[in-house]
């Protein structure tokens, strides 16, 4: 107990940082390809496949983060699939991503107004083409600000890989604090660098938006 | 003559509400036929299930050798037949003029990426604006937006094209520079199916005027039955003014 905050805790904070980056983007990564099976899955033309990916989309947002972390890492487990703390949380994360970034695009899909499906369809466009061609170049500009605003969400959300021992900047906080017991200057300084994380997200989002916007630049 | 198009005893409702009732007419190839009537006539639907944007509940409708009532179909080859132009244009405003006319002949009938800005340029002097070619639709007027949709579907070189309401957005001026180009694909033998509340052009350009009133074909003839009705309802529809 007691010492000072030395360079070498914040580098250790810093590693911290990395392994916050890694799954984060693993989460980013894995969350969006399921993401858009959710999305593609929800605007399908079977019933059946839209009820079925409602009632997933459903559960999922219905259940805490935490829960899933726990049932993934400790209930597979016990049935004897044991998976390392980063694989655990990527998982989780992944599932947890693709219920959200699923409806979230869904929905922005089908704020593109029906008339470009049937203008699409009208010059016999199929209907993968209209919407790679057509609809998601379109839905995209749309999806860019909530898509951003949740990464950043996510990013945050990564903290609570700690429960299952994963080390990011949450853990390693915590661990220079049982050590130094100077929460407020420990946990600060991680929520700065929580802060230098999300902040370029937004700016990035805010970028992006109005690249995106070629081409309607004067909207109405 | 030969009909491309037939329409035989259509039936179609949304939910209870019947909006065809017993649809019947022929277009012949070469053919220019003006759809007329009220609002909620069944003139749009008609026009609509000729592409198969709707589907009907029954009857025997055939465009271009393809069977639409029957299971079938190969519903792309039809609309590679057939071309469609929109009240509301349509235009893919994330993409250019150019991109606009050329993505479907690129997908569809892949065209090599080499030819299509030949193929856009000589789509958009068909209709007058060559000189739009990389323009973004909302650089576009009303009138403008709606040449590049019809050189759009030109481009897919359709063997039908139909109208639905083209020129209903557009001030009078516009609607002029737009009629002028149908008139134009009218005289160059291309077979059309114009929905329209233009009478002008009913009159002058349409080899045959159809007048639908309450889901059924109420009355036919040449353009000049405009001039003396037959029916009380298609009179009543022409004092009005419309």
């Amino acid at each position: 107990m007691g010492g000072s905050f030395t360079i070498n805790h914040f580098l250790y904070l810093l590693q911290g940082v990395g392994w916050t980056i890694v799954l984060s983007a693993l989460a980013f990564a894995l969350g969006g390809v399921a993401g858009f099976g959710v999305m593609l899955l929800r605007t399908a033309r079977s019933a059946l496949l839209r009820r079925i990916s409602f009632l997933y989309v459903q559960l999922i947002q219905g259940t805490p983060l935490l829960i899933l972390l726990f049932v993934v890492y400790f209930g597979l487990g016990v049935v004897g699939i044991e998976l390392p703390p980063l694989l655990a949380a990527g998982v989780s994360l992944m599932v947890y991503c693709s219920a959200f970034l699923g409806e979230i695009w869904r929905g922005c899909v089908e704020s593109v107004p029906r008339t470009q499906w049937e203008a699409s369809e009208g010059l016999a466009l199929t209907r993968w083409q209209t919407l790679v061609d057509v609809i998601l170049p379109q839905a995209a500009r749309i999806a860019t600000p909530p898509t951003v605003g949740f990464l950043v969400q996510v990013l945050k959300s990564t903290s609570l890989a700690s429960v299952v021992g994963f080390v990011e900047l949450t853990r390693a906080a915590q661990v220079v604090n049982n050590s130094l017991f100077t929460p407020f200057l420990v946990f600060g300084i991680a929520g700065v660098l929580y802060f230098a994380l999300c902040y370029p997200l937004s700016r990035w989002s805010r970028s992006l938006e109005r690249k995106l916007n070629v081409g309607r630049r004067q909207a109405a | 003559m030969s009909a491309v198009v037939k329409l035989h005893d259509i039936h179609k409702s949304f939910g209870t509400v019947e909006v065809l009732k017993g649809v019947s007419f022929e277009i012949d190839r070469g053919e220019v036929v003006a759809i007329i009537g009220r609002s909620g006539s069944g003139k749009s639907t008609a026009l609509r299930c000729i592409n198969r944007l709707e589907t009907i509940q029954s009857g025997t409708l055939e465009v271009c050798g393809h069977r639409l009532d029957q299971p079938t179909l190969d519903l792309r080859a039809l609309r590679q037949d057939v071309g469609m132009v929109f009240q509301s244009y349509n235009l893919f405003p994330h993409l250019t003029v150019e991109q606009n006319i050329t993505l479907a002949p690129r997908r569809v009938k892949r065209l090599p990426n080499s030819q299509a800005r030949a193929l856009a340029q000589a789509s958009l002097e068909r209709v007058g604006l060559a000189e739009k070619i990389d323009c973004y639709p909302e650089q576009l007027s009303g009138g403008q937006q709606q040449r590049v949709a019809i050189a759009r579907s030109l481009a897919m070189q359709p063997k039908v094209m139909l109208f639905d309401e083209v020129t209903s957005a557009l001030d009078p001026q516009l609607t002029g520079e737009v009629l002028r180009v149908m008139e134009t694909l009218a005289q160059g033998g291309m077979t059309m199916a114009v929905v329209t509340h233009e009478m002008t052009f009913a009159r002058r350009v349409a080899d045959r005027v159809i007048f639908m009133h309450q889901g059924r074909v109420w009355e036919t003839g040449p353009g000049e039955m405009l001039e003396n009705p037959q029916t009380p309802e298609l009179q009543a529809f022409l004092s009005n003014g419309l």
